[in-house]
């Protein structure tokens, strides 16, 4: 009787209901400690106490042991690490390349990944990750001992293979990598001596036609031509260059990558608020070919202050300093400051394709308009540019004005903190270009398991407010399979065979499944269950918990579920069958009878459970509502945090945790049907309990709290709209209505 | 007792020599290493197998502010130079848009798209001719060469396979012979099968010069990328419009089928792209992976029958395809002959999730799909290691996996028509390059072909993604009236209706559309509001004018109405909350209904009071303001003179098209009052609604519009959307919107 009422209570919430709501959780209190825990000390004896205590300090004593000689083998290597810190990049050992070493041939414009890559170095791990190793630094020269490159091992380079090696794709086992790195430094090919650096490579032990092995590479071709790829010929590896034009890059075996800015660990500049800027468009590149900034200088005149046009500073001395420094007409501004001062900076090619501009332009939170015909964008791979920039022909540098201003503001914004966001996640520093890169390697090589557009492209932001429904499709399913009612009983039987019997009226009905609670007593015998048209199954439980009613059954064989208390009686066939025909059209929502909001106290400062009649509506109590039966999947294993064990606890709110759960996946409100507001509950409605219904009331509350702390956000959904048939309450003949009977309040 | 002291006694023992162990263990390696370590020194960090560690120190940068410059410093040539450069040196394999495309075309007329004259006496597939009338029949058709920014040959070039009957020969001489060949340039050349036995060479058999190819099986290698297009390969059969839905009607939970991985196909004894499926058989199960394969092919399969072939054949003969098709989660693509099958989109449109084993397939409108969000892409190499991938893959994830079939099959798959516009589409993409589609465009509902860049490039500007970016609608909408009669008294229901919509207090303007002969009337006339009525006079005065895409509409909502519609600030208040929670599809008052009239044979119209609907009239409905540049834009002008010529169902038209857009019902909500033809019917519409001509027009407007659209997009829904407390008994003074219930 007891935990009849505190269940109806909690279906009726807001209705008069009282019982021995505070007996009931004490029964069960008690029910669970005298079957364990607390037995367990008391029958321990004190000879056994010393004893364990003392086992428990040899335990102790020997983990501590095992810690120091641990960590003392550590200390020693840490030692040696210390004399090695004092190590240089001198000390390499020196390799002499004799002049007729061989030579790579020139990297293979058809090369593909399933071409001219090794996939069964990779292997098949359950991580689905590539494995990289490095290879040891050492310093090539030629038989003369010229070194191969004029700065050797270059900072950047360092930066670069240290954040691998600290990643989780490092291996410094040779036999199990899958990707090799060459310690040789081609990041900046003016500083290298082609044919040797090419020796130098084909003398690696493992680099077997370039076969696996990637070169990192941002400044590629010389004077005069400026080839868009390192010249170095490197057999079949692949190369992470910056500046690759749509005819060197080998789509799919290449990567992409920036060049990176020096700027961007130098300079620190907060993101900005998006939204309009001083300046419509800048231009801050300083090496800007006197054709292209002839038509600059043009623009400015058309459009005026709204363009800025700087150039370096004349008066300058050259160095580190005159990089921070722009001028326009003898005025002096910081870069890369000035930058944030436009919505638009302009990032024109220059002798190569990749500009390291376009790093600084990002930073700035500016949204780039890249005109660089025929570039491969940096990761374009995998980053949908188009939402953080503006390209533009070189041939319509001139329309350029136009062309930005035909842009809508909203869209500005959305680009400036799309921009800033690339520039965090993907540009940053050597370790953000590395680490994508081999992610994005790594993304080949286990395709399925790859990362998704969103993961790579929406910010921080947009991940928190977006949604991606799991049931996307709009499917609006079939009448015919019917949906399987859930019922949920403890031990009124009397009740569960009257509900049973009303809903197996519902003509859509496909299967009824009884989930027994109550572990203490069977389920009545077969025979005395009502005899109905559908399949009729019971399930008994392990234990008598709440979160047994959104179990996964697999006797569940319709998408649609219909989540009933044994107690609700007062549906009609038309009103479930209308519900049933509702979920049909919102197959990814909740569909249910009555209606509860959830509302902002101001004056306490936290969220309120209201079960008035409001015009409102956030959630629908799930005494009786139908839904998809993947939220059963998702309550069961899904929920965040320990919202499950919560609800159990509690024994109340697996409706309101189920209404958020949903919510919170789909973005989208529960659609509540016809006009019911409440769940009669006919044994109780003669008892007043006003003060019971406030601690209700209270414990609802604390569960939207707790549930919105969990979730870090408030998902549900506030709509003023309810479903009913198309006739209803119209002057029309009920006879001709397909849902005459839908029920009162 | 006894026994439980004696098994802790053990038990500790245990511990104490587990811990001795320990100790032993480290010491002895380290006494060992110790020494060894210490010899190579010298060395240590450099030998194999040591980890890198980052070298202290200052290390010179990799390139120096002072050196770029002096490398940049216009020392290198005049970049209009060296773009004219380029279109000399990267032609042929080499070709992209940059170098062999002329833009110039494009940029008077923009894209469109010319077709050859068919000659006579020239034999043409059927595939083909779908092909040609599907550009002819779309927006982007011109019939003069000199508007043209693309040329699509009349000469089939579908089938370049020697052996085969639709070979078509002599077809270099005849192309060069065409005037406005112009070395390729600019044109676009469709083809499903090229090569022969037994090498199957992706050559076409003559000389493409600068064209593009619209190619299927191509391979990575020949795919010239952002030039040419990859298609899939679809059979003769596939319909030229309309085209089948997918499969999929339920979301069953947990979404695993009765087989794992199935395929079922031919394998060949002779010639290439045999390996991967002769090897099939190390995979197959007979349980839940069942990958069967027929040696039986061509006439004389039986020389070359290997040791496996009867057995093969054998269990072959037993599974049905169709059968395991629907009932497998994962379906296998192997590649055949060429590397594209026909087993792509028989699998996509079962929602059965395509493993590919295609190595260097270029797969179909890979420029624009994300494949990996549809399909699983496996190695060939990995054959052995395919059934373990599929099975480690997550259940949510192939729920998602097999929706995303669903959509990108009726997205751009499903009909010749649908693949030859997502062609086009992408190429119009390149040419526009600043006004073309994002990735998330391409590849979320409803996808490319309904999503225009030209209306804007913002995803915030559609009704599509508000949910994807976590952002909502604009909070206000702008009504638009549609006036055909002359303003004579203060009375007429238009006032009235003025005053009510802009009394709303979502309403931010108010846009009265003068498609009346009669003169504008002065702006005092109208009556005083407080937002902005803006007074358009129509052009044309048509109909469909009512749905161009004005400047003026600032917000995302725009209410559409007819001059006699009788409507409650509340109604308005109403439905405009409830349009903000579907901003997708169309929520109006008055409902009607479409019906399979099984005697006639086609689709009957019925404004009966039903107890279900299809269409809500736009007389008085609330939309995304999108969707009257889709009806400008998208629909065909035929479609739209004939709305036009009758003067009638613009409202159905646009029905059909939100529906086909986002595959739903409309919305109904509460009215406040019914007539007997609803709130339409006082002054000079009510002869027009009572005509009975009229309702036969409309009638044949739903048939003709089915026609074009090549199914039936219309979805029926039974509920209507009625405020929370509507007509409860409670106290009216609890109810927000009590005048909907006030007679």
């Amino acid at each position: 009787e007891s935990q009849t009422c505190q269940k109806r209570r909690r279906m009726t919430s807001g209705n008069h209901c009282k019982s021995s709501w505070d007996a009931s959780v004490s029964m069960y209190a008690t029910g669970k400690y005298s079957s364990r825990g607390p037995a367990l000390i008391p029958r321990m004896k004190t000879k056994h106490r010393i004893y364990y205590i003392t086992l428990f300090s040899v335990v102790l004593l020997g983990l501590i042991a095992t810690g120091m000689f641990q960590f003392w083998p550590h200390s020693i290597e840490s030692a040696a690490d210390w004399s090695l810190d004092k190590r240089s990049v001198h000390d390499a050992p020196l390799v002499r390349l004799p002049v007729s070493s061989p030579i790579p041939e020139r990297g293979d414009l058809g090369c593909r990944m399933h071409t001219c890559f090794d996939v069964y170095r990779c292997g098949y791990n359950p991580k689905n990750r590539i494995k990289v190793y490095i290879y040891p630094l050492q310093k090539f020269v030629d038989e003369l001992g010229v070194p191969i490159s004029s700065t050797g091992l270059s900072r950047e380079y360092n930066d670069l293979l240290s954040a691998i090696s600290d990643s989780d794709f490092y291996t410094d086992d040779v036999t199990r990598a899958c990707l090799f790195i060459p310690s040789i430094d081609v990041l900046n090919q003016n500083s290298l001596r082609i044919r040797e650096t090419a020796q130098a490579l084909a003398m690696l032990p493992r680099w077997d036609k370039g076969m696996n092995h990637l070169l990192f590479n941002m400044l590629p071709g010389g004077p005069p031509d400026y080839n868009t790829a390192l010249d170095v010929p490197r057999d079949r590896a692949l190369l992470a260059g910056g500046g690759f034009s749509t005819w060197t890059y080998r789509q799919g075996y290449d990567v992409s990558i920036p060049v990176y800015s020096p700027l961007s660990a130098d300079v620190e500049l907060p993101e900005r608020q998006p939204g309009p800027r001083r300046y419509f468009i800048l231009s801050s590149q300083t090496a800007i070919h006197r054709e292209y900034r002839a038509e600059l200088e043009r623009l400015k005149e058309e459009n005026g202050e709204a363009l800025l046009l700087l150039d370096k500073c004349s008066n300058l001395s050259q160095g580190a300093a005159a990089a921070r420094k722009r001028c326009y007409k003898g005025q002096v501004y910081d870069y890369p400051q000035i930058l944030q001062e436009s919505s638009f900076c302009v990032v024109l090619r220059g002798a190569r394709l990749g500009q390291a501009a376009l790093s600084d332009v990002l930073q700035a939170g500016c949204v780039p308009v890249i005109l660089a015909d025929s570039y491969i964008l940096p990761f374009s791979e995998v980053l949908d540019w188009k939402r953080a920039s503006v390209v533009i022909p070189e041939e319509k540098l001139s329309e350029m004005y136009t062309i930005l201003k035909s842009i809508p503001h909203r869209q500005v914004e959305e680009m400036q903190r799309q921009a800033r966001w690339f520039w965090e996640a993907y540009f940053s520093s050597m370790k953000a270009i590395g680490v994508t890169t081999l992610q994005i390697i790594n993304d080949r090589i286990y395709p399925y398991a790859a990362r998704t557009y969103e993961q790579w492209n929406n910010p921080p932001v947009v991940k928190w407010s977006s949604v991606n429904s799991p049931l996307f499709l709009p499917l609006i399913p079939p009448r015919a399979p019917g949906f399987t009612a859930v019922v949920l009983t403890y031990d009124r039987v009397e009740s569960l065979f009257r509900v049973i019997t009303e809903i197996s009226k519902v003509p859509s009905l496909a299967k009824l499944l009884v989930v027994w609670n109550n572990q203490n007593k069977s389920p009545p015998e077969e025979s005395l269950w009502p005899k109905i048209g559908v399949p009729l199954k019971v399930v008994r439980t392990k234990e008598n918990k709440l979160s047994n009613r959104f179990f996964p059954y697999d006797e569940i064989e319709t998408e649609a579920v219909l989540a009933i208390d044994d107690d609700i009686i007062m549906l009609t066939s038309d009103e479930l069958q209308f519900g049933y025909e509702v979920w049909r059209e919102f197959p990814d929502r909740l569909v249910g009878y009555p209606g509860r909001l959830h509302l902002w106290d101001h004056e306490m400062g936290k969220w309120k459970y209201e079960s008035e009649w409001t015009n409102e509506v956030s959630m629908v109590l799930t005494g009786a509502a139908f839904y998809h039966k993947y939220f059963n999947y998702l309550y069961t294993y899904k929920m965040p945090g320990d919202i499950k064990n919560w609800v159990d606890a509690h024994m109340n709110c697996e409706d309101i945790a189920m209404n958020f759960l949903v919510a919170n996946i789909t973005g989208k409100a529960p659609i509540k049907v016809t006009p019911r507001k409440k769940f009669k509950c006919p044994e109780c409605t003669a008892i007043d309990g006003l003060s019971l219904d406030q601690t209700h009331m209270v414990e609802r509350s604390e569960c939207i709290n707790k549930f919105a702390s969990v979730f870090g956000t408030m998902p549900l959904k506030v709509v003023e709209h309810r479903a009913d048939p198309v006739l209803y309450k119209d002057d029309f003949p009920e006879k001709l209505k397909s849902f005459p009977n839908i029920g009162s309040l | 007792m006894q026994a439980k002291k004696r098994y802790l006694t053990l038990f500790s023992a245990g511990a104490c020599l587990i811990l001795l162990f320990c100790f032993g263990g480290i010491q002895v390696p380290l006494s060992r290493r110790g020494p060894s370590r210490r010899d190579d020194h010298s060395l240590t960090g450099y030998h194999p197998g040591a980890r890198w560690r980052r070298f202290p120190g200052s290390l010179q940068p990799f390139s120096s502010w002072e050196h770029d410059q002096s490398d940049d410093h216009n020392e290198h040539i005049s970049p209009r130079q060296k773009r004219d450069a380029n279109s000399g040196v990267y032609t042929g394999k080499r070709c992209r848009m940059d170098s062999c495309f002329d833009f110039s075309l494009c940029a008077r007329n923009g894209f469109k798209v010319y077709v050859y004259p068919q000659q006579k006496g020239e034999k043409m597939s059927e595939s083909y001719q779908n092909i040609l009338s599907s550009i002819e029949g779309s927006r982007f058709y011109t019939p003069d060469p000199g508007q043209a920014c693309l040329f699509v040959l009349s000469l089939d070039t579908l089938d370049r396979d020697q052996l085969s009957p639709q070979y078509v020969h002599n077809l270099k001489a005849k192309i060069q012979s065409l005037p406005l060949w112009n070395g390729g340039r600019n044109h676009i050349i469709f083809n499903l099968y090229s090569g022969t036995w037994p090498d199957y060479t992706e050559d076409l058999g003559f000389d493409i010069g600068l064209a593009m190819l619209a190619k299927a099986s191509i391979s990575t290698e020949n795919f010239r990328p952002k030039f040419d297009v990859s298609i899939p390969l679809f059979s003769k059969d596939h319909p030229r419009t309309g085209g089948e839905r997918g499969y999929l009607k339920h979301n069953t939970i947990p979404p695993f089928r009765k087989y794992m991985l199935v395929f079922k196909g031919k394998r060949y004894l002779t010639g290439i792209g045999s390996d991967t499926r002769n090897a099939l058989y190390h995979v197959h199960n007979s349980d839940d992976v069942v990958l069967l394969t027929t040696c039986k092919h061509g006439k004389d399969w039986q020389k070359h029958k290997d040791a496996r072939c009867d057995k093969d054949n054998t269990e072959y003969d037993k599974y049905d395809y169709r059968e395991m098709l629907y009932n497998s989660t994962f379906c296998l693509v192997p590649r055949g002959r060429r590397l594209g099958s026909f087993r792509f989109l028989e699998a996509l449109q079962a929602a059965c999730v395509p493993v590919m084993l295609s190595n260097g397939w270029e797969l179909p409108f890979s420029e624009i799909i994300d494949w990996n969000t549809a399909a699983v892409i496996g190695d060939e190499r990995l054959l052995l290691q395919i059934p373990s991938t599929v099975r480690s893959i997550h259940q949510d994830q192939i729920l998602s996996l097999r929706q995303q079939t669903q959509f990108l099959w009726e997205a751009y798959f499903n009909s010749v028509e649908k693949i030859v516009l997502t062609t086009l589409e992408i190429i119009q993409d390149r040419v526009l390059q600043h006004t073309s589609r994002s990735n998330l465009m391409w590849n979320s509902l409803p996808g490319g072909l309904f999503t225009l860049p030209q209306y804007s490039t913002y995803l915030g500007e559609f009704p599509f993604y508000y949910a994807k970016l976590g952002i909502k609608p604009y909070p206000k909408f702008t009504a638009i009236i549609h006036v055909v009669t002359p303003l004579v008294s203060q009375s007429q229901p238009v006032m009235k209706l003025l005053v009510a919509v802009a009394k709303s207090q979502h309403c931010a303007q108010v846009i009265v559309l003068w498609n009346c002969d009669k003169p504008l009337p002065a702006k005092h006339r109208w009556p005083p509001t407080s937002v902005p009525v803006i007074v358009i006079e129509g052009e044309s005065k048509l109909i469909s004018s009512r749905f161009l895409p004005y400047d003026t509409i600032p917000t995302d909502a725009v209410l559409s109405l007819d001059e006699d519609t009788v409507l409650s600030t509340t109604e308005v208040d109403f439905a405009f909350t409830v349009w903000q929670s579907f901003p997708d599809r169309i929520v109006g008052y008055p409902a009607r209904s479409h019906f399979w009239d099984s005697n006639k044979e086609r689709w009957g119209y019925t404004s009966k009071w039903t107890n279900d609907y299809s269409m809500v009239l736009t007389g008085a409905a609330i939309y995304h303001k999108y969707y009257h540049y889709l009806y400008t834009t998208y629909l065909p002008a035929s479609l739209k003179t004939m709305v036009d010529q009758m003067s009638n169902c613009e409202d159905i038209l646009m029905n059909f098209l939100v529906s086909s857009v986002s595959k739903l019902p409309p919305i109904k909500v509460t009215q406040k009052k019914q007539y007997k033809e609803t709130m339409m019917g006082q002054s000079s519409r009510a002869s027009r609604w009572a005509d009975p001509d009229h309702f036969a027009q409309r009638q044949t407007c739903m048939n003709k519009f089915a026609s074009w659209f090549g199914t039936m997009p219309l979805v029926h829904s039974q509920m209507r959307l009625d405020p929370v407390l509507f007509k409860d008994q409670v106290s009216i003074l609890r109810k927000k919107y009590r005048d909907i219930e006030r007679l």
